[in-house]
C-alpha cells in the first residue's frame, strides 16, 4: 500500500508546517538558507519537531545561559541524558528531572507512568544504575472531581511503573492550587550510581561503524509529543489524544538490564548510547550524530515496527517507550544481537555513521531526507522574545502590609494541618514501593529521602522542592527561595548540597509577561545557585502550560542532591527523645504574602515578597551542617509552609513525642514564612556545644521535647495545648477525606 | 551450604535477598536463571520478590511456567527448604506448592510500609531462631497480597500449624485471618508477603529479619551435623 504524502509545493503552498508549530519564518529560513530548495513532507516534519521548544530550547537557551553549570565535583553538565557529579572513590552520582505534565493532563495513569520510564533511560542511558526516583507534583484543588481523578490516576502511574521496574521511589512533593486545574505539573527525578569509567556518551561516530536500534517496536504511538508538549490547551480539542504514549515497565527493566550489562562487561565495543525520548528516533540520531560531528544513514526498512504501513514521517517521530540506540564498533553486530537475545530483545543493525555530516534517510529504496545533521540538531533559531513585567507584580508592591488577624492559634493550625499541600502525603506515597534495593534509610515524609551508597559510608540526600506561589508575587525571589528551601532539605538530613537538575514549568514565551516570569526566575536560580555552590547539571523546559489562556504559577521545581560523608550523621525532622531541648534558629518577621495562611484565610495570594539574603542563608545553612556532622543535633526541620506552627506539630509526629514550646511572639507569628528558617532539636548533653556553635546566629531557645504526646505553645498573650494524635490525625486524614468525598 | 537466588525476567528484589544472605549473613550464594533445568547443588531455593514477567497478569501466573520450575518442585519434594517473599510466595502458590491463593488488595492498591507481624510458630525451619510469642517488625511492598483460601483448607492449615506469620496490627490488605505466611504440609515451603531481606540492617530500620534466615542456617547446620 503506497501512503500519498503531500508533495514539497503542496506543503509550502498549504503551510502544513504552521499545524506542526514551525513558524512561516523558519520555514523560509530551512527553504532558502538550509536546504536552497522546498523540504518534502517528512523534512518539514522532522524539522518541526526538532526546532520545537521541546528539543531545542529555542525559547529558553538565552535564559538557561544564565546559570551556573561547572563546578569542581562536575563531571557532566547539561547537555547529555544527564548531568554528574564526583562523590569520591571514582564513584559519581547522576541526575535529571523530566516534566510530563501534557500528556498526564490528558491520560494521567500512562502520562506518569512514561514521564517516570523516561527519565529512567536517561540515567541509565549514561552508564549508572537508577536508585532512586522522587516526583513533584502539582494539582488544581481536590474539591473538584475531575481533579481528584487526575491525582488519582497520576499517582497510580508512578506506582505502577516504578514498583515494577524496581527502583524505590524515595520523595517528592505535592502542591495543590487552582492555577494548576486544566494544567497539573508532573516532574520525575531519577537519582543514579556510577563508576567513573562506566560513564558514557550519546554519540555516533567512526566512519562505517554500524547504528544499532534495541528495545520495543514502533508503533504510531505518541507522534508529536514534543510539539504537543509545546503548545498550549485549548478546551473542546480532543485530537490531542493520540499524543500520549503507553508504558512497559517489564520491557524497560529488561532494557536497563541489558543496556547496564552492555555498558559494564563490553565497553571495548560501544561507542555511544542515548534513549529515544520526545522526538524518538529522529532527536536521539540526529543528536548523536551532531554530537560527534558525523553524519547517518539510516535505513527504516530495518526499524522494527509493530503497525503496518509506517511511514518515514511517522516512524522518525514516534514516541514508542522503551527504546535504545547505539553505535557500536564496526564487527560487534552479533555479540551485541546475542547478549540481547538473552534478555529476550530486538537489536537490530538500522543504518551507520558517515563522515559528511548529513543525516540521510532511506525507506523502500528511496531517499525520503538528505539534511546536514547540525542544522537539523544544533541550529534552531534562538529566541530573545520580549518581555515585560505583569501587571499584578506593581500592584503587588503598593499593597500596604497584609497582616491576619489570628485569634485562636489552636483553631488556625489544626485548619492548616488540614491544607492539601500541606497535610501528610502518605495515602500517595504508601503506594510506591520506597524500599526496593534495600537503600533506603530515610523513606518519604521527611525534609528529603537518604539512601546509603552499599560498600561505603556514604549516604545521598535528595529532593525536589519549589514553592510556585512565591514565585507568582516575585519570581527572581521565588527563584532564589526554591533553591534555598530545596537546599535546607538536604542539610537538615545531615548532607551537603552538591548540585541541582530543574524543571522549568512555565506559561507561555510568546507572551511578554510569560517571557518575563520565566527570565526573572532564571535570575533568581542562577543566583542561588551560585552563591550556595550548587551548580546547574541537568533539567528540562515545560512552556506553554496554559489552559484557555490562563497560565500556572511560574513553577521552577528544583531538584537537589547531597553528599553524607558519613551516613551515621544522618538527621531527620521528627522530635526524637523527650528532655531534648528545642531551638529555632533564625529570627521571624511578619511574612504572610503568599504563605499557606494568606491562601487558606484569603482564597488568594497577594502582596509583596520579602528578599532573601543569600548570604545569611548560606552561613547558617554551613553552621547548621557542620552542627549536624559533629552530631550535636537530634533532629532538623526547615520551616516552609505554615511556618512554625506547622514544623513543631510535624515534628511531634514521627515518634508520636510531645513539646512544651515557650515564644513571646504574636498568635500569627506562628504561621509566618519568614525564610532561612530551622528547627532542631538537641539533646541536653549536646546543649552547650551546639549553643556555643551556633552563637554567631539568631538562636532562640523554645522548650523541651516531652513524653507526653501533647503540643503546648505559650506565645505573648495566650497558651494554645492540644494531644499529638488529635493533630496527627487531622493532618494524615485529610487528603484520604477529600479523594473519598462525593463533591 | 548452597542458597540459590531464581532470578525470573523482570525479577527486581533477587539482589537484595541475594545481599543479605550474601553479605549480611556470610553464606555462601548464587544467582540461578530462569533458562537453568537443574538445582543440583543447592541446600536452600530463594524465590524473590517484586515482579517477574511484569506480572500483568496474575501475579507469578507466568513465571511457575519457567524452565527452572520443575526442578524447583523436584527440589521442595525432596523435602528442602524453598522460600518465596512477596512475588515468590505468589509463584510457589501459582505452582501448586502452597494452598491458597493471594488476591489483590482489598483497598485495591499497592501498599509500601514496615508492619508488626507475630512469628506464630517457632518450631520450623524457618523461625526456630525467634523466641515464643514474638513480635517482628517487618516491611511489605505488595499489590497483591491478600490471602484466601477455602475453609477445610484454613482447617488443615491451623491443624498441621502451617500459618507461621500473622499480621499483629491492622490488616494491610484484606488477608484471610490476617495470614501472612505459611508453610506447606511438609514445613519446607514457605511463602510470605512481608520482606525479611529488607529487615537486615539496624540503618534501614529494622534486623528482624536476620533471624529468619539464621533459623535456616541453623536448620541446615541440624541437618548435616
Amino acid at each position: 500500500m503506497t501512503v500519498l504524502e503531500p508533495t514539497p509545493q503542496e506543503v509550502k503552498t498549504q503551510q502544513i508546517y504552521l499545524e506542526w508549530g514551525l513558524t512561516q519564518e523558519e520555514y523560509q529560513l530551512i527553504e532558502d538558507k538550509i536546504l536552497k530548495r522546498m523540504p518534502n513532507y517528512t523534512e518539514t516534519g522532522l524539522f518541526a519537531v526538532m526546532w520545537s521548544e521541546h528539543c531545542s530550547y529555542k525559547n529558553s537557551k538565552v535564559v538557561l545561559k544564565k546559570f551556573p553549570t561547572s563546578g569542581t565535583r562536575v563531571l557532566q553538565g547539561p547537555g547529555e541524558g544527564a548531568g554528574i557529579v564526583d562523590i569520591g572513590d571514582n564513584q559519581a552520582v547522576v541526575f535529571k528531572a523530566e516534566s510530563h505534565n501534557h500528556p498526564s493532563a490528558i491520560e494521567p495513569l500512562q502520562g506518569a507512568a512514561t514521564g517516570v520510564g523516561g527519565i529512567i533511560r536517561d540515567i541509565f542511558s549514561m552508564g549508572a544504575e537508577p536508585i532512586a526516583m522522587l516526583d513533584s507534583l502539582r494539582f488544581g484543588e481536590l474539591t473538584d472531581s475531575r481533579m481528584k481523578y487526575i491525582a488519582e490516576e497520576v499517582v497510580a502511574g508512578i506506582s505502577f511503573y516504578g514498583n515494577c521496574i524496581g527502583i524505590p521511589t524515595v520523595g517528592g512533593e505535592v502542591a495543590f492550587d487552582p492555577c494548576y486545574q486544566g494544567n497539573p505539573l508532573v516532574n520525575a527525578m531519577c537519582v543514579g550510581l556510577i563508576e567513573h569509567k562506566d560513564i558514557q556518551k550519546g554519540q555516533a561516530k567512526g566512519e562505517g561503524n554500524p547504528v544499532m536500534y534495541v528495545g520495543a517496536k514502533t508503533g504510531r504511538d505518541g507522534i508529536h509529543g514534543a510539539t504537543f508538549a509545546s503548545e498550549e490547551f485549548v478546551d473542546g480539542e480532543e485530537s490531542q489524544r493520540s499524543a500520549v504514549q503507553v508504558g512497559d515497565p517489564f520491557m524497560e527493566k529488561l532494557l536497563m538490564d541489558a543496556c547496564l550489562e552492555l555498558i559494564r562487561h563490553h565497553a571495548d565495543i560501544l561507542v555511544g548510547i542515548q534513549d529515544m525520548g520526545a522526538a524518538g528516533l529522529v532527536s536521539s540520531s540526529s543528536e548523536m550524530a551532531s554530537k560527534a560531528g558525523s553524519g547517518l544513514v539510516l535505513n527504516l526498512d530495518q526499524v522494527p515496527q509493530r503497525e503496518t504501513n509506517m511511514t518515514p514521517y511517522e516512524m522518525m517521530l514516534s514516541e514508542s517507550q522503551e527504546r535504545m540506540l547505539l553505535c557500536i564498533k564496526k564487527g560487534a553486530e552479533q555479540e551485541v544481537q546475542e547478549l540481547f537475545e538473552s534478555y529476550g530483545l530486538d537489536a537490530v543493525v538500522i543504518g551507520h555513521v558517515t563522515t559528511d555530516g548529513q543525516y540521510r534517510l532511506y525507506h523502500e529504496g528511496k531517499l525520503v531526507a538528505d539534511l546536514p545533521v547540525d542544522a537539523l540538531a544544533e541550529e534552531a533559531p534562538s529566541y530573545n522574545k520580549p518581555r515585560q513585567e505583569p501587571a499584578r507584580i506593581s500592584q503587588f508592591k503598593e499593597m500596604p502590609a497584609y497582616v491576619p488577624n489570628v485569634t485562636q492559634p489552636l483553631a488556625t493550625l489544626k485548619e492548616l494541618l488540614q491544607q492539601p499541600t500541606i497535610a501528610s502525603k502518605k495515602s500517595f506515597y504508601q503506594t510506591y514501593d520506597a524500599q526496593v534495593k534495600t537503600n533506603t534509610v530515610v523513606t518519604p515524609g521527611s525534609d528529603a529521602a537518604v539512601l546509603r551508597i552499599k560498600g561505603t559510608n556514604k549516604g545521598l540526600a535528595m529532593t525536589m522542592d519549589c514553592n510556585g506561589r512565591y514565585l507568582f508575587l516575585d519570581p527572581a525571589i521565588g527563584g532564589k527561595i526554591a533553591v534555598a528551601e530545596a537546599a535546607r532539605n538536604i542539610v537538615c538530613s545531615g548532607a551537603e548540597p552538591l548540585a541541582i537538575t530543574d524543571c522549568l514549568n512555565f506559561g507561555s514565551p510568546d507572551k511578554p509577561e510569560g517571557f518575563w516570569e520565566l527570565w526573572e526566575a532564571a535570575e533568581g536560580i542562577a543566583e542561588a545557585c551560585e552563591t550556595l555552590t550548587t551548580p546547574v547539571i541537568s533539567g528540562n523546559v515545560s512552556l506553554y502550560n496554559e489552559t484557555s489562556g490562563q497560565a500556572i504559577y511560574p513553577t521552577p521545581v528544583i531538584g537537589m542532591v547531597g553528599l553524607l560523608e558519613d551516613i551515621a550523621t544522618v538527621t531527620t525532622q521528627g522530635f526524637k527523645q523527650a528532655g531534648d531541648e528545642i531551638y529555632l534558629i533564625g529570627e521571624t518577621a511578619s511574612d504572610f504574602n503568599g504563605s499557606e495562611l494568606q491562601k487558606m484565610l484569603e482564597g488568594q495570594i497577594f502582596g509583596q515578597l520579602t528578599d532573601l539574603d543569600l548570604t545569611k542563608e548560606q552561613t547558617r545553612q554551613r553552621l547548621l551542617l557542620q552542627a549536624i556532622q559533629k552530631g550535636y543535633v537530634a533532629s532538623a526541620h526547615d520551616l516552609a509552609e505554615g511556618g512554625l506552627g506547622v514544623a513543631l506539630a510535624e515534628a511531634t509526629f514521627e515518634k508520636g513525642l510531645g513539646c512544651e514550646v515557650n515564644w513571646e511572639n504574636a498568635a500569627c507569628d506562628l504561621f509566618s514564612e519568614t525564610q532561612s528558617r530551622f528547627l532542631v532539636s538537641v539533646h541536653p548533653s549536646q546543649k552547650e556545644a551546639f549553643e556555643a556553635m551556633m552563637e554567631q546566629d539568631k538562636l532562640y531557645h523554645l522548650g523541651q521535647v516531652t513524653e507526653e504526646p501533647v503540643l503546648t505553645i505559650q506565645l505573648a498573650d495566650q497558651r494554645l495545648s492540644e494531644s499529638v494524635t488529635t493533630l496527627k490525625d487531622l493532618w494524615e486524614g485529610a487528603i484520604p477525606c477529600l479523594m473519598k468525598s462525593k463533591a | 551450604m548452597k542458597f540459590a537466588v531464581i532470578t525470573f525476567p523482570g525479577s527486581n528484589c533477587d539482589h537484595d535477598i541475594y545481599y543479605a544472605v550474601g553479605t549480611v549473613m556470610g553464606a555462601d550464594v548464587d544467582f540461578v536463571s530462569h533458562h537453568e533445568t537443574s538445582l543440583a547443588g543447592y541446600d536452600v531455593v530463594l524465590l524473590p520478590g517484586g515482579f517477574s514477567y511484569g506480572d500483568y497478569l496474575r501475579c507469578g501466573a507466568i513465571a511457575r511456567f519457567s524452565n527452572i520450575m520443575p526442578a524447583v518442585i523436584e527440589f521442595a519434594k525432596a523435602g528442602k527448604p524453598v522460600f518465596g517473599t512477596c512475588n515468590g510466595f505468589q509463584i510457589l502458590l501459582e505452582a501448586g506448592l502452597l494452598p491458597g491463593a493471594l488476591k489483590p488488595n482489598a483497598q485495591l492498591k499497592f501498599v509500601c510500609d514496615t508492619i508488626p507481624l507475630n512469628v506464630c510458630q517457632t518450631e520450623t525451619m524457618f523461625t526456630n531462631a525467634y523466641e515464643k510469642d514474638t513480635c517482628i517488625q517487618l516491611p511489605i511492598a505488595h499489590g497483591e497480597g491478600n490471602y484466601y483460601c477455602d475453609e477445610e483448607t484454613l482447617a488443615q492449615l491451623k491443624e498441621n500449624k502451617q500459618i507461621i506469620f500473622t499480621y499483629a496490627g491492622e490488616n494491610p490488605n484484606g488477608s484471610l485471618e490476617n495470614i501472612a505466611g505459611i508453610t506447606n504440609e511438609a514445613g519446607n515451603v514457605l511463602g510470605m508477603m512481608p520482606h525479611p531481606e529488607r529487615a537486615m540492617e539496624e540503618l534501614l530500620g529494622s534486623t528482624d529479619g536476620v533471624k529468619f534466615f539464621q533459623s535456616i542456617i541453623n536448620h541446615l547446620r541440624k541437618v548435616t551435623v
